[in-house]
């Protein structure tokens, strides 16, 4: 099925795919159909929202949802858009003034879903972000989580992973992660900030006024953290967590402002769960598919983007976390402009004076996230020779520090670290940070990236020859079976 | 409720939920056996491929991202 191809005696409007259905994705489908455009809308998920808005109608508890009424508005424009979910995107390409886009439509990893083909003028990029958690000796104990997944569990299917549960990182996120699994029956036995008071006075404190609706959001998850009697401890985190067949317990101890454990401060808590979230990572396999330039550095890299949310490839539009971590609503803003400008609309226009009002604020306060909660270099230390790293091939951090010396390609090939089925998706940052700290160049963990496992089978029956081969060499990415194939590296 | 079997042993589930869902909410955290010893949900969202099932059948599917259907039949994977 071919979607959006512009047909005789159809009309001219621009057609604009949108990759993702959080809030930038919704933001820039709205903005789109108010500027005109047809709008085809994919999403992998079995339902919109992103991970913002993760739910389920039955399962849910709506305290856990926040500005709902928002997102109901949001939807419920979308009856003039062609909108699928369920849609996992395996290639992407952008070339001559049209976007392709090709998917299976189905259940979750199911056999035999229905192929997909979208073409358009221009697409938007809003793939978001997934929690970006270090590793620590005993991480994949069960009953370890990523803080993500403990918020999703909780939101989606209304379940605690454990009964006593220490929640872990960095960031104000692990707030409302600890107000939903205490919501959800769990008791939180602590929130630990990897961050010092010095480091995030030094982020938050100066120039108050610029953090505007959010300082009432903190305070607001503080008093449900003292009403739920969770402490709050700053300065400290999970540095091992312990037991044999599945946790048992921690091992908290004080960070110091490089968040290496300061010797003699280490404790045993007994746990039966723990959710780690030291921050966000992009889902830049889509953007870096299509061509657009990433910037950044070992704290993260981005999607660049100019004024218009337009990325270096033509006809490619970028928006939300993958442009830079600032939340919901900083990707509500830039979903806006994103779309307005991929249908075509101008920065002039009246109806854009208040995102980029809000973009501008969110970006300021994007700055502050970082610096008030950015990932310092020392957790390294918290490691230990023979912890896994790579979770996927069980690479420990000896073997990656041993071959740090080798470019990241031959490293990856000897230690297989980032090779997985997640493809460096969990580990990435982590191997790079033990690269360079071991002296090597860690330089393109995410390049020729993997978008959407799909299986051999489903590329076969898509039948149209030409459709696969030339634009994705698919590639097997795990050894779990031949029958997974995967989309695609057009560059290096 | 939804009913589903787990290496043959029956599981109940609330509607709607994940595969995951249904399995964390019966008490489970591990179901696949990799070279450290058994892995269960680590992301929740689709990224890690720590929770992989088969299921009726077929190899690798997240268990965080697939719904579960009445009768589904859910089988362990022993892998590396």
């Amino acid at each position: 099925m071919t979607v959006g191809g512009a047909g005789a005696g159809e009309s001219a409007a621009r057609r604009v795919a949108i990759l993702g259905g959080g809030p930038a994705g919704l933001a820039a489908a709205q903005a789109a159909l108010a500027a005109g455009a047809r709008v085809t809308l994919l999403d992998e998920g079995g339902r919109l929202g992103g991970q913002y808005w993760r739910h389920h109608e039955q399962l849910t508890d709506r305290r856990l949802q926040h500005g709902w009424a928002r997102f109901e508005r949001l939807r419920g424009v979308l009856d003039r858009a062609e909108v699928h979910t369920g849609a996992s995107v395996w290639s992407a390409e952008a070339s001559d003034g049209a976007v392709r886009l090709r998917a299976v439509v189905g259940p979750a990893d199911a056999a035999g879903r229905t192929a997909l083909e979208v073409e358009a003028d221009a697409v938007v990029v809003a793939t978001g972000a997934h929690d970006l958690a270090l590793p620590v000796p005993g991480w994949t104990l069960p009953g370890v989580t990523t803080a993500g997944a403990a918020q999703a569990l909780a939101k989606r299917d209304g379940v605690t992973v454990g009964r006593r549960t220490i929640v872990s990182g960095a960031g104000p996120f692990l707030l409302p992660v600890a107000q939903s699994l205490a919501i959800a029956g769990a008791e939180v036995v602590g929130v630990h900030e990897a961050s010092r008071l010095g480091g995030l006075a030094a982020g938050w404190l100066p120039r108050p006024w610029q953090l505007a609706g959010k300082a009432g959001e903190l305070v607001e998850y503080v008093g449900a953290l003292a009403r739920h009697r969770i402490p709050y401890r700053i300065g400290s985190g999970v540095v091992r967590v312990l037991g044999t067949d599945r946790v048992e317990g921690v091992v908290i101890a004080a960070l110091d402002a490089e968040w290496r454990p300061i010797p003699g401060t280490e404790r045993e808590i007994a746990c039966d769960s723990v959710a780690l979230g030291h921050g966000f990572t992009p889902r830049l396999e889509v953007a870096i598919s299509l061509g657009a330039a990433i910037e950044g550095d070992r704290r993260g890299r981005f999607v660049v983007v100019d004024d218009a949310q337009r990325t270096s490839a033509a006809g490619v539009y970028a928006a939300g976390e993958i442009t830079g971590i600032g939340g919901a609503d900083a990707a509500l803003a830039e979903g806006a402009v994103a779309g307005f400008m991929a249908a075509g609309g101008s920065l002039d226009d009246d109806r854009m004076r208040g995102p980029l009002a809000v973009r501008r604020r969110m970006r300021a306060f994007a700055a502050r996230l970082e610096r008030a909660h950015g990932i310092r270099p020392g957790w390294t230390s918290w490691l230990a020779d023979d912890t896994v790293v790579c979770r996927c091939e069980n690479v420990t951090r000896r073997t990656i520090a041993d071959r740090a010396d080798a470019p990241l390609r031959a490293m990856k090939l000897a230690t297989r670290a980032g090779l997985g089925a997640c493809q460096g998706r969990t580990c990435g940052r982590a191997v790079e940070a033990i690269v360079a700290e071991a002296g090597g160049a860690p330089e393109g963990f995410d390049r020729r990236p993997v978008l959407a496992p799909v299986r051999l089978g489903e590329v076969a029956a898509l039948g149209q020859g030409n459709g696969v081969g030339a634009a994705a060499a698919a590639i097997s990415i795990d050894d779990r079976a031949e029958s997974t194939v995967a989309a695609a590296e057009p560059r290096q | 409720m939804i009913r589903i079997t787990v290496d043959a042993e029956p599981l109940e589930g609330r509607d709607g939920q994940t595969i995951a869902g249904v399995l964390i909410g019966a008490g489970r955290t591990a179901w696949r056996t990799a070279h450290t010893g058994d892995r269960g949900v680590f992301c929740g969202i689709g990224v890690c491929h720590d929770c992989l099932v088969t299921v009726n059948g077929v190899e690798g599917v997240r268990a965080c991202q697939r719904e579960a259907v009445d009768g589904d039949r859910v089988e362990r994977e022993v892998r590396a």
